[in-house]
């Protein structure tokens, strides 16, 4: 049976060709019935402010919202830990009907009493939104009584996709930033945006910028905290990193306080290297251009003979990703192709047409991509594009193992820190440990294909 | 009955909750019957975060739909996607059933299923069964809405009357792929065949695969699930109310039910095999009687390991309510009986427990006020999800994962409770974990024990 892709999703399939790039239909509403890897407008809002760690994150609504997203990110934090712990007004029958405004009021009063956090975010879920609560009006009230700030997350699920709730998201943060004291900020200081301190990642590209002599005044959000963030607007450039979610906080910075800033990635050491050397030509100061080129070559130098150690294993393997935004998809294909790692199926749950032209840019000639996709059709491509190691989240891991395809979790939930120089390494540990693995030279898929291809077979396959 | 009832603090502020939502259960429930894909009527961040959770659980692919509420369908109501959703499914998974079950935002605007459902059919007259289940979240719990979808599959499905089969029917709550493998293993011993609702245990402990497969091989059949009517006896191993209680349901259509604990220990199995043995005339088959003689062995070895230790019990309320017997069963102390679901059944279920004037109940709880409670009474070991774990740690107590879910070991699906089998293997990893965290704090470190 020849695989067909929802008529609803034609357009959001497409391969690469010789000539330029193919519309990619894209930036929709998730089809109906489609079985899409994607989450809710609450998600995407709640994955942002998530490593936030001194402050309440209380979700109003029935409990399973909550529930699903407690300790969901490995997003780590040198000291508080409030933001592991998962709160909810777990709303009943009775405050449907009559509303959830007094269980909001008293859980907020409670927690903010229990845990003396620095700041309050709520988050309005879908049965929120249907019943009408004024959370902002709640949150208004409590916050004059307990003095510190409580801030509404309208991110109701069904309000759009998980791009409206990174603008949620980025509202939220708006209400902080511009409330601190920036008397003590240098000139060459830069807030990192969207990088979560996801394993530790926040603090191996803060150790970079030290050694540069660059100040970071804030993370968004990893290892976040709230006094930093109230202090967000003095610094002088923002580095945003997942391009996706923090670009918005980014535009909406630049207008309010003139703060520039630049796009980069710090996944792969092609795109890592040229993330500082941006950031030191963007603050224009000629002793941490020298600091940060010394850097580099210090670091490369380090990490290139282990690299090249790994291309010889992986030389020629084929891989596929499906990842949240765009600008890591095409980190992700630079570093395997370091690899010697070919990237023949791509995709992106919120991609957008630009990025979209740049991915097909990126990727070689008859790759597949995919915006919006769903199981059955990574299950289709990563069989036809001959995929030997996936990488994606949680969701699509069962879909390489199931088919005995190797896979490389590069979502919330990875606990070994893939970023930087040093996390180039990491992610080439990870994808050689899983691409190398003799158990899929057991595995049916792999065994028929060597029947018909002896160029793979290693002697202990049966033909 | 002497347990102490202590209920969880006034306010209904939940801080890391010991529950799922509803349509989890559902969908959950939905994956034990062939073919079946389920659909939930809703916002699509219900359906995706409800698969990453099942997945990191079972290590399987899942498959849950969406009707994918935008603002547009909240406002005006979502018949049109409910429609575009079975659609798609179809043309994608061609399904031999499809069930439906409702998320908050569904029930909120008070969205007619059956009517929506109903026009959807008159459109597409061949259309394979949809069977649907109200699973609000405001309401219900993933446990109940597990139930919720097994009672709306027998009450839709079950249906066709006839002469009695060698067949016994049996309603598990959530337990593992590996129990209901062992349940039916054990069901044939008598040399019946039994009739799981659900039974996932081919569908998410599946075989590796050379192609992938829309729908994944198991499940109980169709034609199983209707002739459940024609079964000897259902034996019902879930705690419900009584409106949602399935076997009832049979009962009412010729097929007499038991209400039965889980097979937990060697008491409560002994009181399912003895029902097996009078349905089937047949005496327990061999191996059984030798698994039996065993556990009663190892319970001679380890008895004075757990004597007088103090647990702390805690997920779904069959689950609880088993162990909890096992444990009394071997000279444990089951000091704290917890659950997350709202059903209000663990309490009753307990009465059997002999009197422990230290014990609580918690039901329709949070791990923060089970935490509380643990800080209380001390308990010597932690029975339950990997959702204990953060407890565990914070207290210094060690931690015996069992249940649903484990989301930080390999395995969660062949975790074996059930039969003799089952509980030696509760048995030993109580015992282990006992000796290992009692060697762990040793000073001597002695190499027996």
């Amino acid at each position: 049976m020849t695989f067909k892709v929802l008529e609803d999703r034609e357009g959001q399939v497409i391969r690469t060709g010789k000539q330029g790039a193919v519309p990619v239909t894209c930036n929709k509403a998730s089809a109906a019935g489609s079985v899409s890897q994607r989450a809710c407008t609450f998600c995407g809002s709640r994955v942002v402010l998530y490593p936030i760690a001194d402050a309440l994150h209380l979700v109003h609504g029935p409990v399973g919202c909550a529930a699903y997203t407690w300790d969901i990110r490995g997003a780590l934090s040198s000291g508080p830990e409030l933001h592991r712990i998962s709160c909810s007004t777990d709303l009943r029958e009775r405050d449907i009907v009559l509303g959830g405004e007094g269980q909001l009021e008293s859980s907020l009063r409670d927690l903010v009493g229990r845990y003396a956090p620095k700041a309050a975010f709520v988050y309005a879920t879908c049965v929120v939104g249907v019943i009408g609560d004024d959370v902002a009006a709640v949150c208004k009230r409590v916050a004059a009584d307990v003095g510190i700030p409580v801030i509404p997350v309208m991110a109701e699920g069904f309000r759009g996709t998980k791009r409206d709730g990174y603008n949620a998201a980025t509202g939220a943060l708006l209400e902080l930033i511009g409330t601190g004291d920036v008397s003590g900020v240098g000139p060459l200081s830069i807030n990192l945006l969207g990088d979560f301190n996801v394993a530790g990642e926040s603090w191996i590209i803060k150790e970079y910028f030290a050694r540069m002599g660059v100040e970071v005044v804030s993370v968004l959000t990893g290892d976040g905290r709230v006094d930093e963030i109230r202090r967000a607007h003095g610094a002088k450039l923002n580095v945003v990193q997942c391009a996706g979610s923090m670009t918005p906080l980014a535009k909406a910075m630049q207008e309010k306080y003139g703060i520039p800033f630049v796009r980069v990635s710090f996944f792969g050491i092609e795109d890592t290297a040229h993330a500082l050397y941006e950031v030191a030509e963007k603050l224009g100061n000629a002793e941490v251009k020298e600091r940060t080129q010394a850097l580099v070559r210090e670091e490369i130098a380090k990490v290139l003979p282990q690299l090249k150690a790994f291309k010889r294993d992986l030389q020629g393997k084929r891989a596929g990703l499906y990842v949240g935004g765009a600008f890591k998809a095409f980190s992700l294909v630079r570093a395997l192709r370091q690899l010697g790692v070919t990237v023949a199926l791509a995709g992106t749950q919120t991609g957008n047409q630009e990025e979209y032209d740049e991915l097909q840019k990126v990727c070689d000639e008859n790759t597949v991509v995919v915006d919006d996709t769903n199981a059955l059709e990574l299950a289709n491509y990563v069989v036809e594009q001959d995929i030997d190691v996936f990488i994606g989240g949680v969701k699509e891991r069962p879909i390489a193992y199931k088919l005995g395809i190797g896979f490389c979790d590069h979502n919330h939930e990875r606990k070994i820190p893939l970023a930087g120089f040093q996390g180039a390494v990491a992610f080439a540990r990870e994808i050689h440990a899983t691409a190398t693995s003799p158990i899929w030279s057991l595995m049916p898929r792999r065994n028929r294909r060597a029947s018909k291809a002896p160029r793979l077979a290693t002697g202990t396959e049966k033909p | 009955m002497t347990c102490t009832a202590r209920v969880s603090p006034p306010s209904q502020t939940t801080v890391n909750p010991c529950t799922l939502c509803a349509p989890l259960g559902a969908a959950l429930a939905s994956a034990g019957v062939r073919g079946t894909v389920p659909l939930l009527h809703g916002g699509q961040g219900c359906a995706t975060y409800i698969r990453r959770y099942l997945i990191s659980h079972f290590r399987e692919p899942m498959d849950i739909a969406s009707s994918s509420f935008g603002e547009s369908q909240t406002v005006f109501g979502g018949e049109a996607n409910l429609h575009r959703a079975l659609t798609n499914i179809d043309r994608q998974y061609k399904p031999n059933l499809i069930t439906v079950a409702t998320t908050c935002v569904a029930e909120t605007i008070g969205e007619d299923v059956e009517r929506l459902l109903a026009n959807f059919l008159e459109k597409n007259p061949d259309h394979k069964p949809i069977v649907w289940a109200s699973t609000p979240s405001f309401k219900d719990g993933h446990a109940e809405g597990f139930h919720a979808m097994v009672a709306a599959l027998v009450a839709k499905l079950a249906t066709v009357a006839g002469p009695k089969k060698k067949t016994v029917n049996l309603l598990p709550p959530i337990v593992s792929p590996a129990d209901l493998r062992h349940l039916r293993e054990i069901v044939a011993g008598f040399g019946l065949e039994a009739t799981l609702l659900p039974d996932y245990s081919d569908t998410l402990d599946g075989v590796i695969l050379d192609h992938y497969r829309p729908l994944p091989d198991g499940g109980t059949p169709l034609e199983d699930v209707a002739e459940m009517p024609r079964s000897l006896a259902t034996l019902d191993f879930s705690l419900t109310g009584k409106a949602e209680r399935s076997s009832q349901t049979l009962a009412e259509r010729g097929c007499p039910s038991k209400l039965l604990g889980l097979p937990i220990g060697v008491r409560a199995t002994d009181a399912m095999c003895d029902l097996l043995g009078e349905l089937s005339t047949n005496a327990a088959p061999s191996w059984l009687s030798q698994e039996r003689g065993r556990l009663l062995d190892a319970y001679a070895d380890g008895h004075k390991y757990v004597f007088g230790q103090r647990v702390a019990v805690f997920g779904d309320p069959e689950l609880v309510a088993g162990i909890a017997g096992f444990l009394a069963e071997i000279g444990a102390r089951p000091i704290l009986c917890a659950t997350g679901a709202r059903n209000r059944t663990l309490r009753s279920a307990l009465q059997a427990l002999p009197a422990d004037e230290e014990r609580v109940i918690l039901e329709d709880t949070h791990y923060g006020a089970i935490e509380d409670a643990c800080r209380t009474l001390k308990p010597d070991l932690l029975i339950g999800s990997s959702k204990g774990y953060r407890m565990a740690r914070e207290l210094g107590v060690p931690l015996l994962r069992v249940g649903f879910p484990i989301h930080d070991r390999i395995g969660a699906g062949r975790l074996l409770q059930v039969g003799y089998r089952g509980t030696m293997q509760l048995f030993d990893g109580i015992v282990n974990t006992l000796l290992e965290a009692k060697q762990a704090a040793s000073p001597v470190g002695f190499s027996y024990l």
